[in-house]
């Protein structure tokens, strides 16, 4: 649950964001945004390394007049060019701008930008990098916007423009009383310049009204408790078409032959076509298949079930993860490419009093978000048009004109809001196929939609690993030597079929950047086959690396015969910032290592903070236990608490979660919060029971009553979220939406010991303590 | 013909009577806050109300809703005013929101028959609703204080 000051004040403040009235708006009223998109920044610049949003493709921008648009009548639209899949960020943008522009809330809404990178900056809504990348340019935005109104009030009055302010929705002049609105002012406030970027002023922290403000009320909320709320499979166009694809049942398979005929009686089929695939390598493309096309979506599923197809099922049909299980342990067992390394492990472990070794296995996951994949797309005089649920609009629209064979700027990509993503909807392939239908239909608007069938049996999976941890522990019970292999199938092997290493930034997710005061420390990557498409799912690499480390360290201080929380903060060491390159990480999520180190003393204060929280060492009733887990991603810290209940059969329930969280600067910590809680009930959901297994080629569980993800009655009742203030405003902001979710899993892993003395390592448990 | 009411006006369907009524709702009459999330009765994404009863419509063929009252999300109040809705605006409950049409749905339902639901009763009316997001704990807490917003204007 949360904490009492939240429910009194959450939502004190309201807002509703409706398409209709933003599309009456576009007429002539939009009065700031006329200007042309202003495309210098850094990210065309040449030398030295680039980092954080200067080093995504194509970067960021901070023009106004491209994110801010004020009619005659006051009100203010802000444009958010950053997906909304339930993080909260057109909500929390829309803060951002608001509070520089001095703005009154109730005259604010928000709008969705199409996908331009080359317009908007870069818009993959990924990496938990939208405000962490975006916070500054918003606040340039909002500010020179602020001071173009300033400047227009000042001519009009003729006073000097230092003798005006900003301040709710109007500008003011002090000396004389007189006031002027918004909209009054914003037609002759659009004729000037967009100010230098170096003579901003920007508001002092202090004076913040909605950034780190705990009251504002979802955007969107109205829409989304009145059924309003426009998601991709909810994209209705006049003459529109349904559509459904058979793919081939295994990754790699094409199709040999296929009937229609049968297909093709059923009432409101209108049309059976082929995709071309598999292609190599496989990125972002289709797989493949039948696309079937009919008058509603009930007749497309119904042709799909009666078409004949023979497929030839290529070379990962005999993919079991039984089998493949047993090559990531053998290959765990062996040395593998040497990937960090500090001291000498070999001579530590030889001298070691104690040696310690685990393995654990850790399933493939589908993402399954509740709005399955789709998209509308419909082509007329060369032009393409779709509304696509995406995470990545530009890779959506750059694929697009490519498989249609259209030019760049002939292909718009909408985007709507996302029915959840966690790294699914960065994959445009749902969207190709789509134009692909609409072509076939001579630019007819054709509706795709994934069933969840679809969804599950052909998802680009969270990676399946073994990690194998190896330790020697002195005469004191004090680690002195640490080897780590981790072992699993690569996203690079999307981009190149034959890559069997992980790539440095999912190393960096944990394995090469973890920060243990260790003195002899090497980690290692035996190499793994991808069968599947392995792809980023919420928090990637993150989850099976902080699984076994974090269950690891648990199983050491059992060896030492110390206290877990105690042996953890040991093995974290002494306050100090490390860079994470002097450690073996070169990625580092992106960010400048010098901007952004490792720092133990955030870490260790996440996991005091947890611990004291949940009553750390207080006696627990039989069948109960305690368990904490902590780990950097995403460069915030993160630590959770976790008490367990396992009653006589086996039977595990989890009543309370705290967790810890320090990501520096908050700006809305009400989705927060959200996140947080939500990263629990996904982290119980993959300990206790979700789990795709592969059989033959083909997933086993292709629907929620086999990939069963928690429910109310299996989650928490209790989850107590804290925020660690940020020390300063100069502190820079770490990532929220997935850095929540890696220590769920071995916090409960850890209670479940304390709790029964038995040390589970293999997710999910399922019915391992059943008796 | 299949003869039906939803959201208070009269509809005839007189196609495929195999035709789950989500695609029916979504496709046929533009109502798509009733939301596709599984097709097998597993989610609760398309919970809608017949005759006033929590029901999935995903997996409810049209032939089976002759002469019955069908209310969506987007029938459920004027204006977004039941105390579900109000409280699930108050407690900022959703994330992505894909599913909360649903899981409205289903708190309605309840409220309308349980006054004042024990945690138990919310467990067992909720748990065929799933959110991804892992908004749980809230739809909880706002069901609670639905209850309470439902008291007041009884009370009234």
């Amino acid at each position: 649950m949360f904490d009492d000051v939240f429910l009194k004040n959450v939502s004190s403040l309201t807002n509703v964001s409706r398409r209709g009235v933003l599309t009456g708006l576009s007429a002539g009223a939009l009065v700031l945004a006329v200007g042309l998109p202003e495309l210098g920044n850094a990210q065309e610049q040449k030398g030295p390394p680039k980092f954080g949003a200067d080093r995504m493709p194509n970067g960021w921008r901070d023009d106004p007049t491209l994110f801010i648009a004020i009619a005659e009548d006051g009100s203010v639209t802000i444009t958010c060019h950053r997906s909304e899949m339930g993080q909260g960020v057109r909500t929390s943008v829309a803060m951002v701008i608001a509070d520089e522009l001095e703005a009154e809330w109730d005259r604010v809404r928000v709008t969705q930008a199409y996908g331009d990178e080359e317009r908007f900056g870069n818009q993959d809504t990924d990496g938990s990098r939208s405000l962490r990348h975006f916070f500054m340019p918003m606040r340039r935005a909002g500010a020179a916007a602020r001071t173009m109104l300033e400047s227009a009030a000042a001519a009009q009055w003729g006073v000097p423009v230092t003798e005006v302010k900003a301040q709710g929705h109007a500008v003011v002049h002090a000396a004389s009383g007189r006031s002027v609105g918004y909209g009054e002012l914003a037609k002759a406030a659009a004729k000037l310049p967009v100010p230098e970027r170096s003579t901003l002023k920007l508001k002092d922290p202090k004076d913040f009204r909605y950034i780190g403000s705990d009251r504002i009320g979802l955007i969107d909320n109205f829409d989304i408790t009145t059924g309003k709320a426009q998601y991709g499979i909810d994209t209705r166009l006049e003459g529109m078409l349904y559509a459904v694809v058979a793919r081939p049942p295994v990754y790699g398979g094409k199709v040999v032959k296929f009937d229609a005929a049968e297909a093709l009686k059923v009432p409101g089929v209108v049309k059976v076509v082929p995709i071309d695939g598999p292609m190599s390598p496989t990125e972002f493309n289709p797989l493949g298949g039948v696309g079937v096309i009919a008058r509603n979506t009930w007749a497309a599923m119904r042709g799909r079930e009666a078409l004949k197809i023979e497929w030839d099922e290529g070379p990962h049909a005999g993919y079991s993860s039984d089998t493949y299980r047993k090559e990531l342990e053998e290959a765990a067992r062996k040395p593998g490419k040497v990937v960090r390394e500090q001291g000498n492990v070999d001579e530590a472990m030889a001298k070691a009093a104690k040696r310690v070794e685990a393995e654990y296995y850790i399933p493939h996951l589908a993402h399954a978000p509740m709005e399955p994949p789709a998209a509308v797309v419909r082509i007329a005089d060369g032009k393409c048009e779709a509304w696509a649920c995406t995470q990545g609009p530009q890779a959506a629209r750059t694929r697009l004109a490519k498989r249609l064979g259209l030019p760049l700027e002939n292909v718009k990509v909408n985007v709507t809001l996302l029915g959840g993503g966690f790294g699914r909807k960065s994959k445009p392939d749902y969207v190709v196929e789509a134009g692909l239908m609409s072509q076939a239909m001579d630019g007819a608007p054709v509706k795709l939609i994934w069933t969840r069938e679809d969804d599950l049996s052909h998802d680009y999976y969270h990676t399946v690993s073994v990690e194998r941890l190896e330790a020697g522990l002195d005469a004191d019970g004090k680690t002195v030597a640490w080897l780590h292999r981790t072992v699993a199938p690569t996203i690079g092997a999307l981009f190149n079929p034959d890559a069997k290493n992980e790539l440095p930034n999912e190393l960096g997710q944990g394995v090469t950047n973890n920060p243990f005061a260790v003195p002899n420390h090497r980690a290692e990557n035996p190499e793994a086959t991808a069968h599947v498409r392995v792809g980023w799912y919420r928090s990637v690499s993150n989850i099976p690396h902080a699984f076994a480390i974090q269950s690891f360290a648990a199983e050491l201080a059992h060896e030492a015969g110390r206290d877990q929380k105690d042996y953890l903060l040991e093995l974290i060491g002494l306050p100090r910032q490390m860079n994470p390159n002097d450690l073996g990480d070169t990625a580092n999520y992106g960010e400048d290592p010098k901007r952004y180190p490792i720092d133990t003393g955030r870490l260790r204060r996440v996991v005091e903070m947890a611990a004291e929280k949940i009553g750390w060492g207080r006696e627990m009733a039989k069948g109960r236990g305690l368990g904490i887990a902590a780990h950097y991603s995403f460069v915030s810290y993160t630590a959770v608490a976790a008490e367990v209940a396992v009653d006589d059969g086996g039977q595990i329930s989890i009543p309370v979660v705290h967790i810890a969280f320090d990501c520096g600067p908050q700006v809305n910590p009400d989705r927060i919060r959200s996140q947080l809680e939500g990263a629990v009930i996904m982290g119980v959901g993959q300990t206790m029971t979700a789990e795709i297994a592969f059989k033959n080629g083909r997933a086993v569980q292709t629907n929620f009553d086999t990939y069963e993800l928690a429910r109310m009655n299996t989650s928490p009742r209790e989850i107590h979220v804290h925020l660690i203030p940020p020390v300063g405003p100069d502190q820079p902001m770490g990532g929220v939406g997935e850095p929540g979710l890696p220590p769920v899993a071995p916090a409960i892993i850890n209670a479940v010991f304390a709790a029964t003395g038995k040390r589970i390592r293999q997710l999910p448990i399922r019915n391992q303590l059943a008796v | 013909m299949t003869k039906l009411t939803v959201n208070g006006i009269e509809r005839q369907f007189d196609g495929d009577p195999d035709m789950p009524l989500l695609w029916y709702l979504r496709d046929e009459l533009g109502l798509t806050g009733t939301k596709f999330g599984c097709g097998q009765a597993q989610c609760g994404a398309c919970t809608v109300h017949i005759d006033g009863s929590a029901t999935f419509a995903c997996v409810t063929p049209m032939s089976a809703v002759d002469g019955v009252k069908v209310t969506t999300i987007e029938g459920l109040a004027d204006d977004g005013k039941h105390p579900a809705q109000v409280a699930w605006r108050e407690f900022n409950v959703a994330q992505c929101g894909y599913c909360q049409p649903g899981q409205i749905m289903q708190a309605a339902a309840l409220l309308s028959t349980t006054a004042n639901p024990t945690d138990d009763e919310i467990d067992s009316a909720m748990s065929g609703n799933l959110c991804r997001c892992g908004t749980y704990t809230r739809i909880r807490a706002a069901i609670k204080h639905a209850a309470g917003l439902q008291q007041n204007v009884r009370r009234g």
